[in-house]
């Protein structure tokens, strides 16, 4: 890479010339190959750095990656189909179990209108025995509510007090006491069934109206269409007993 | 130096005009980089040497271009592709090393 000497003779100028333009050429060849070259490295960095990397790849690698993919596809509708499926399972017996449940829950209301654990309301008769002269006794009383359960009484509400299968009619300290609770004629009674039968029963013949009307007493019935018995009563829990497998 | 200018003025070129690779050289381009640069540190390895030839340096530069692209193109066409192209770029970067190891003895004498 010497510089050519200025003092050369007419032929070697001419042989020196021919040699510039030679080299000018070759270095503008080696120029343009190089530029090429750097054009061609920043494209391909740029090209390699995007974010789409699937374009660089090569056409087996690219089958490999569909295949996997198609697989990995496959794997998860297989996955969706089971979780419907079990889905359905699921739903269908929480389907079953909600018409389990809004069955027992029917069955628990209509026991506790029968054991008197809840207010009840419907069509009965509204029963009133007065005793002027003191002479009607728990015997008496109890009969009262034997015949209008006899008669298919659902609900009955003797004064304040829920009766039911433990209540106790008791009149040892004098007055008369239901489930231990005093209580003064008149008596009221509410009870909630057929309110034809009901009073049908209780004015029977020979039946309780007569023996309260022999005691000096009067028992009066009147048929509603709608009574309410709103007196409650706790259930005590079973000491002994305990429910056995069927 | 004009080579090292043409270096630096191509990677500008490609900085401002954004060029996206066509389709039908994207296997070959990566290939042909590596092999023009092998082929420059070539040149710049004779130069240090004192027998640089402009002759030899484009004819190697372009002939090593064209070879890395054939065997890449080969390569795909006998199922082989990326495994030839990891060979070409295995040796390529051989000799790179090699050249590279020369130009560094020439300037730092070590």
């Amino acid at each position: 890479m010497t510089a050519p000497p200025d003092t050369a003779g007419p032929a070697d100028h001419h042989k020196q010339r021919h040699r510039r333009s030679v080299r000018v050429s070759a270095g503008a060849v080696i120029a343009i190959l190089t530029a090429v070259l750097g054009f061609a490295i920043v494209t391909q960095v740029r090209a390699n750095s995007r974010s789409d990397n699937l374009s660089n790849l090569r056409e087996d690698d690219l089958i490999g990656i569909l295949d996997n993919q198609d697989a990995r596809a496959d794997r998860l509708r297989q996955q969706i189909a089971d979780l419907q499926a079990t889905l359905r399972r699921l739903q269908d017996s929480g389907d079953r179990n909600a018409a389990a449940q809004q069955q027992a829950e029917q069955e628990a209301e209509a026991l506790s209108v029968l054991l008197g654990t809840a207010p009840a309301t419907g069509p009965g008769v509204v029963v009133t025995i007065t005793d002027p002269q003191g002479k009607l006794g728990a015997e008496d009383l109890l009969d009262v509510v034997e015949e209008l359960r006899g008669a298919g009484a659902e609900a009955i509400q003797f004064g304040s007090a829920r009766v039911s299968t433990t209540t106790a009619f008791t009149d040892a300290n004098g007055p008369v006491a239901v489930d231990g609770v005093d209580q003064s004629a008149p008596y009221h009674v509410i009870a909630i069934g057929d309110a034809k039968t009901l009073d049908t029963a209780l004015n029977i013949p020979g039946g309780v109206a007569s023996v309260v009307r022999s005691d000096g007493g009067q028992l009066t019935v009147s048929e509603r269409a709608s009574v309410t018995v709103s007196a409650t009563r706790s259930i005590p829990a079973p000491k002994y007993a305990t429910p056995s497998p069927h | 130096m004009i080579a090292a200018f043409a270096l630096i003025a191509g990677v500008v070129a490609g900085l401002i005009f954004r060029p996206t690779v066509p389709n039908w050289l994207e296997p070959y381009l990566p290939i042909a980089v590596v092999a023009a640069l092998d082929a420059v540190f070539g040149g710049l390895r004779a130069r240090l040497d004192g027998v640089f030839d402009a002759k030899v340096f484009v004819i190697s530069f372009v002939s090593n271009v064209l070879v890395a692209a054939l065997i890449v193109y080969l390569g795909d066409k006998l199922g082989v592709g990326s495994q030839l192209s990891t060979a070409v770029v295995v040796v390529l970067g051989i000799r790179i090393f090699g050249n590279a190891a020369a130009i560094r003895r020439h300037v730092f004498r070590a």
